[in-house]
C-alpha cells in the first residue's frame, strides 16, 4: 500500500498542473510540499461521511508531542473502484469536519423553562435519561390492545438517527430500541 | 425501497455505481447526479465518452446534469409517471419491448382476477370508511395449489391491462400533464425505444425527486416497468440506480432503523399475528408459479429466528417462540410524519436525535417545533449543535414558555471510530478508526447501550412495564457499555450456535434456534476467514482484481447479498444461459456451471425449459408490471400533487391520490393545505453541490462556498414581479415563509400545463437558525407540507405551492 501510494503521487499531479498558465511548473513544488506533509505519517482508510457515492479516503495522522493524535490530511483513495481517488468539494473538505472548534465540548441540559444551557457531567445527563426512558416507557406501554391482541409496544418514545452511523451501531440501535418496544423509530430514509 | 421491492423482491439501487459506465442510454429523473452525487457521475460521463451513451435528464431544474446531458427535458415536478407511461405506452403500442425477456421473466403472461378494475381515477376495492385499497383484491387467478393462471393472450393478463391502462398515456396527453412538448417526448421514445433490443442497454438513475412525493413509488415503479418491458432489469448496465443521499442510509436500512420493518427486509409484526405461523401468513411471500424460488418467502422464518437468536439469545427457545411476543407491534404507521403528529397530540413523551435534526429536516417545520415543545423531554446526540437541540431558543421562541427538558450530548464523528458504510450500490465498506474521540464526546452506541444498560438497571430494581426483553436481551460483548462495532458487525453476519463458528452464507440458516444472525443479508460479510468489508483488491490491479473485466471487483469490500455485484443477474441472460449481450456479460452458463458475478440464482441450476425462473425474491419467479404490494395501486397512474395547479387532466375527479398519506381534516388535523387561487406557483426544494443537509453549516470552507440562503425563481416570472438577483423575496405556503435573497435563473423556465403557464421556483435548503452563518434563520421546509406517499409514507419536499413578493 505505501509504495503504491507513493508511486501515485509522484505520477498523480503530472499532466494535471504541468505546464500552467503562471509561465512555471507548479506540479515539482506541490508534490514535495504535499510529501513534506505527510512524510512518516500513519496512513489509514476511511469513507466520506457525506453522500452515498461511499468515496474512499486516506487519511494522514501524527502522533504529537503531547501524545495527541494529528490529522494531517484527507484525500481520495486511488485504489478505490467507486472514486478512483477523486474527491467532491464535500469530502475534499471533510478534515474540516473532522476537526472543528464548533464540536459541543461537553453534555448540556436545558431543564424546563430555562433560557440557557447548563454543562453537565456524563453521569447526570445518562442518569436523568434514564429515568426519563423508564418513565416514558412505563407511562405510554401497551401490552395488549383493545382487541386483545398482545401488542408490547411503547407508543411515547421516538428514536430517529443513523445517516452518518456505521450500519453495527445502526443495528446495535435498532435493537436497542425495539428492545425498549419502540414503535416510532426512523432514520434518514424517508426525509 | 418500498417500490422496488414490490417490483423485484429488494428495495436496493440494483446495480452499482461504476456499473452505469455499461449502459447505451442513462434516464436521469428526480435526480441531480453530477451535483449531489459528484464523484459517482464520474460514471454516468464515462459511459458518454468512453462508448457514446446517450444521458436524457428530464428534472424542473435545468441543472450542471442538465448542461452535460444530450437532452434535457423541462418538466413539470412530480408528473414522471406520466412521463414513463407515455414511454410505456410508445414501447407497448410499437411492440418495441423485448419479447423473449417479456415472456419469461416478467408476469405479462399472469392473468388477474376478474373483478380488476380502473375507472376515471380510481382501482376497485377502495373502502371509503377508511380510505384505503383492500389491495388483496388485486390478484391472479389461481388453480388448486394456488399457482397463477398464466396466459399471455388472455384478455385479463397483465400485459393486455398495462397496455389498455397506458393507452391513455399518449404524447399529447404526457405533454399536457408534465408540459413536455410532444415532439421533444416522441424524440426521447424513439431512443428509449430503441433499448429494448437485447444488444442494448438503458438505466435509470433516480434519487429523493421522485422519492419525495406523495406518488413517489408509482413514480419509480413506473420507470422499474419501462425497465422490466425493455428487458433491462439484472443486466450490467442496466437497472434501477436509486442514489442514496446519505454516507449510510443503505445500511441503516438493511438493519432496520425504519417503524416498518425488522433488519434483513423482515415486517414489523402487526397486532393479531400471536405466533410466528401468523406472522409469516401475512408477512412472507407465497409461491405462485411451480417453477419460482420464492427464496425469501421460503426462508423467512429462518431469518426471523435467527433474528431473535440474535437478539435474545437463550431467552429465545422454542417454547417460547423465540420471544416473538417481545417484539413491539404497531398497530397504525408509526413513520417519520407520525412521530411529530403524535407529539402534536400530546401523546409522544420522549425523542431522541442522533445524528439527525427534526426541525430543519422534516416538513412543514413550524409545526414540527411546536410538536418538540409538546415533548417531556428530547435527546440530541451530535457532535454539533443542532436546530433540534436549539429549538426552544429559535428566533420567536419564548423559552419560558418551554417546558421540554432538552439534552445535548456530545458524539464522535465518522472519523473517531471504525465500523462499515453500504454505500448507494450496496457495497459495504469498512472503514479504520482515525482519531480518538475529541474531548468528552462519546460514541453515540456507546450512549444507546449505557441508556440501555441504565434502564435495564431501573427495572431491575423497581420493576415495571414488560421488563422481559429489556432484561433478557442479550448483549454477548466483552463490555456491554462499550461494545466494539467489529463484536457487532460478527453479530449481524451470524453464528452457527452448536460450533460457535461464523457462517458464511444465509443459506445455512436454521429456523430452530441453532443459528443466529441479526441481518440474514449481511451473512457471509464477516465469515471464519475475516470482515470482508476490509478488503482492497483494487483498481491498481485491474487484470488481477476484476477477473471478469466488468468492474465487479470482487474483492473490493463485499456487497450485499453474497457479495452479488448486480441483483437479478440471472435476467443478464437469455433462458438457455447465453448473456443477452455477450460485450456485457453478467453471468453466464459455462460448463456446467455460472460464470462471471455471483449468480442471484440457485448456483447449480442450469437454464432450460424446466429451470426456475430468474427473479427469485418474488412468488411469482418473474418481475412483476403488475403489484399488490403497492397501496395505491397495481399499476402506478399519474395524480396531481396534494397542492398543484390544475387538475388532473385524466380525471379532474380525483385529482390527488385517495390513499394520500394526509394529516388534514380527515386525520382529526386542522388543514393547512393551500390552493392555486392564494399560491399560483410550484416549488420544489434542492440540495446544492457544497452542502450536505445541515451538517455542513459548521464546515468554514463549505460555507464560503455557499454562504447565504437564497431562491431561484424562472426569470420570466422574476420580470412580472420586477424581481432582480440578490432582491430580498417572501416566499410563503400555507406554512410558513422565507424572507432570502432571489437568484434570478434561466435554470428554471415557465411550463405549459394543460393550456396555462406555470412557473416553479427553486428553494436550496440548506440553512437555518445553527451553523457558522446564523444570520439566516430561515428554514426551507417551513413551506413543505405534512403529507406523504401512500405506501411509503415519504413526505412531499418537491412538489407544493408557493408565493412569491419582493420586499
Amino acid at each position: 500500500m505505501e509504495v503504491s501510494r507513493r508511486q501515485f503521487l509522484s505520477i498523480g499531479p503530472a499532466g494535471v498542473l504541468g505546464g500552467s498558465a503562471l509561465g512555471f511548473d507548479l506540479t515539482e513544488s506541490i508534490r514535495v510540499k504535499q510529501r513534506l506533509r505527510i512524510e512518516g505519517a500513519t496512513l489509514s482508510h476511511s469513507l466520506c461521511p457525506y453522500c452515498a457515492v461511499g468515496c474512499s479516503l486516506i487519511a494522514h495522522t501524527k502522533k504529537a508531542a503531547n501524545g495527541k493524535t494529528e490529522l494531517l490530511q484527507i484525500e481520495g483513495d486511488p485504489d478505490s473502484p467507486v472514486n478512483e481517488g477523486t474527491l467532491c468539494p464535500k469530502g475534499a473538505t471533510s478534515l474540516q469536519l473532522a476537526i472543528s472548534r464548533r464540536r459541543v465540548p461537553h453534555p448540556l441540559y436545558r431543564a424546563p423553562g430555562a433560557a440557557e444551557w447548563k454543562q453537565v457531567s456524563w453521569e447526570f445527563a445518562l442518569d436523568r435519561l434514564a429515568r426519563n426512558i423508564k418513565a416514558s416507557r412505563d407511562a405510554t406501554f401497551v401490552t395488549q390492545d383493545a382487541d386483545g391482541n398482545v401488542v408490547n409496544r411503547c407508543e411515547g418514545v421516538a428514536f430517529a438517527g443513523g445517516a452518518a452511523f456505521s450500519s453495527e451501531e445502526g443495528y446495535l440501535a435498532t435493537k436497542l430500541m425495539r428492545g425498549l418496544g419502540l414503535v416510532h423509530l426512523e432514520q434518514q430514509a424517508r426525509v | 425501497m418500498v417500490s422496488l421491492a414490490a417490483t423485484f423482491g429488494r428495495g436496493a439501487m440494483t446495480n452499482h455505481w461504476r456499473d452505469i459506465r455499461h449502459a447505451d442510454l442513462i434516464l436521469v429523473n428526480g435526480a441531480n447526479p453530477a451535483e449531489a452525487h459528484p464523484v459517482g457521475f464520474r460514471w454516468l460521463m464515462r459511459a458518454k465518452l468512453d462508448r457514446g451513451a446517450k444521458i436524457i435528464h428530464a428534472d424542473p431544474r435545468f441543472t450542471r446534469t442538465s448542461a452535460v446531458a444530450d437532452t434535457y427535458i423541462r418538466i413539470r415536478t412530480g408528473t414522471d409517471v406520466a412521463y414513463f407511461g407515455g414511454l410505456i405506452n410508445y414501447v407497448l403500442t410499437n411492440r418495441l419491448y423485448h419479447d423473449d425477456y417479456v415472456r419469461w421473466a416478467t408476469n405479462a403472461g399472469f392473468v388477474v382476477k376478474d373483478g380488476y378494475a380502473f375507472h376515471d381515477g380510481m382501482f376497485n376495492g377502495f373502502d371509503q370508511e377508511q380510505g384505503v385499497y383492500n389491495t388483496k383484491l388485486w390478484a391472479y387467478e389461481t388453480d388448486d395449489e394456488g399457482h397463477a393462471r398464466v396466459d399471455l393472450d388472455h384478455p385479463r393478463s397483465v400485459l393486455n391491462l398495462l397496455r389498455a391502462h397506458y393507452q391513455r398515456y399518449d404524447p399529447d396527453t404526457v405533454a399536457r400533464i408534465t408540459g413536455i412538448p410532444r415532439e421533444q417526448f416522441l424524440q426521447v421514445a424513439r431512443q428509449v425505444g430503441e433499448m429494448g433490443r437485447p444488444d442494448k442497454v438503458m438505466t435509470i438513475v433516480y434519487a429523493v425527486g421522485l422519492t419525495h412525493h406523495t406518488t413517489g413509488v408509482q413514480l419509480i415503479r413506473s420507470g422499474a416497468l419501462l425497465q422490466l418491458l425493455l428487458g433491462n432489469m439484472g443486466r450490467p448496465g442496466g437497472g434501477m440506480n436509486a442514489e442514496r443521499g446519505h454516507a449510510n442510509i443503505q445500511g441503516n436500512t438493511d438493519h432496520a432503523i425504519s417503524w416498518d420493518i425488522l433488519p434483513g427486509y423482515l415486517r414489523i409484526p402487526a397486532p393479531g399475528q400471536e405466533d410466528i405461523n401468523a406472522y409469516l401468513g401475512e408477512s412472507a411471500s407465497v409461491k405462485l408459479h411451480p417453477r419460482a424460488v420464492n427464496f425469501f418467502g421460503e426462508n423467512y422464518r429462518r431469518y426471523l429466528v435467527s433474528l431473535l437468536k440474535a437478539w435474545y439469545g437463550d431467552a429465545a427457545t422454542k417454547d417460547n417462540e423465540f420471544a416473538f411476543d417481545y417484539l413491539p407491534k404497531p398497530a397504525a404507521n408509526a413513520s417519520w410524519i407520525s412521530i411529530f403528529d403524535q407529539a402534536l397530540r400530546g401523546k409522544m413523551q420522549g425523542i431522541m436525535l442522533s445524528g439527525m435534526t427534526a426541525t430543519s429536516i422534516g416538513p412543514d417545520s413550524n409545526q414540527v417545533i411546536q410538536a418538540l415543545t409538546n415533548l417531556k423531554w428530547l435527546c440530541v446526540m451530535d457532535p454539533f449543535a443542532t436546530t433540534s437541540s436549539e429549538f426552544w431558543q429559535a428566533p420567536g421562541m419564548d423559552p419560558a414558555k418551554i417546558q421540554t427538558e432538552v439534552f445535548m450530548l456530545p458524539a464522535t464523528h465518522w472519523i473517531e471510530k471504525d465500523g462499515s458504510f453500504t454505500n448507494s450500490g450496496r457495497w459495504v465498506q469498512w472503514k479504520d478508526q482515525v482519531l480518538p474521540p475529541e474531548g468528552e464526546a462519546r460514541h453515540d452506541h456507546w450512549i444507546l447501550a449505557e441508556l440501555f444498560l441504565r434502564v435495564r438497571d431501573l427495572y431491575e430494581a423497581q420493576g415495571g412495564k414488560f421488563p422481559d426483553p429489556v432484561l433478557k436481551m442479550a448483549l454477548p460483548y466483552a463490555n456491554p457499555r462499550k461494545p466494539e462495532l467489529d463484536e457487532i458487525a460478527q453479530e449481524i453476519n451470524g453464528r452457527d450456535l452448536r460450533t460457535g463458528k461464523r457462517l458464511s452464507t444465509f443459506v445455512d440458516l436454521k429456523d430452530d434456534g441453532t443459528t443466529s444472525a441479526g441481518d440474514w443479508i449481511y451473512t457471509g460479510h464477516y465469515p471464519e476467514e475475516g470482515n470482508l468489508a476490509k478488503r482492497r483488491d483494487g483498481v491498481q490491479d485491474p487484470a488481477k482484481n476484476d477477473p471478469s473485466g466488468m468492474g465487479f471487483y470482487p474483492n473490493w469490500a463485499w456487497s450485499w447479498p453474497a457479495n452479488r455485484r448486480v441483483l437479478y443477474n440471472r435476467a443478464s441472460a437469455d433462458e438457455s444461459g447465453r448473456p443477452w449481450d455477450p460485450s456485457r456479460p453478467g453471468i453466464a452458463w459455462e460448463n456446467g456451471k455460472w460464470v462471471g458475478d455471483v449468480p442471484d440464482y440457485p448456483p447449480t441450476s442450469g437454464p432450460g425449459p424446466d429451470a426456475p425462473l430468474p427473479f427469485i425474491m418474488t412468488g411469482e419467479g418473474v418481475g412483476r408490471l403488475f403489484s399488490n404490494a403497492v397501496a395505491d395501486g397495481p399499476f402506478p397512474e399519474h395524480y396531481e400533487p396534494i397542492e398543484s395547479p390544475i387538475a388532473n387532466p385524466l380525471h379532474p375527479q380525483v385529482s390527488a391520490t385517495p390513499v394520500a398519506f394526509r394529516y388534514d381534516e380527515r386525520a382529526g388535523r386542522p388543514n393547512r393545505f393551500g390552493t392555486v387561487a392564494d399560491y399560483p406557483y410550484v416549488a420544489t426544494s434542492y440540495r446544492l453541490t457544497e452542502h450536505e443537509h445541515y451538517v455542513t453549516q459548521n464546515v468554514e470552507h463549505l460555507v464560503q462556498l455557499q454562504p447565504e440562503a437564497f431562491v431561484e425563481v424562472p426569470a420570466a416570472l422574476a420580470r412580472e414581479k420586477g424581481i432582480s438577483t440578490g432582491d430580498r423575496v417572501r416566499v410563503s405556503s400555507r406554512r410558513g415563509k422565507l424572507e432570502v435573497r432571489a437568484v434570478v435563473t434561466s435554470r428554471l423556465g415557465p411550463l405549459d400545463i394543460d393550456g396555462r403557464r406555470v412557473y416553479q421556483i427553486g428553494i436550496p435548503i440548506h440553512w437555518g437558525f445553527v451553523g457558522i452563518n446564523t444570520g439566516q434563520h430561515w428554514l426551507a421546509n417551513a413551506l413543505t407540507p405534512f403529507v406523504g406517499d401512500a405506501s411509503a409514507r415519504t413526505p412531499e419536499y418537491k412538489a407544493f405551492l408557493v408565493n412569491i413578493e419582493k420586499l
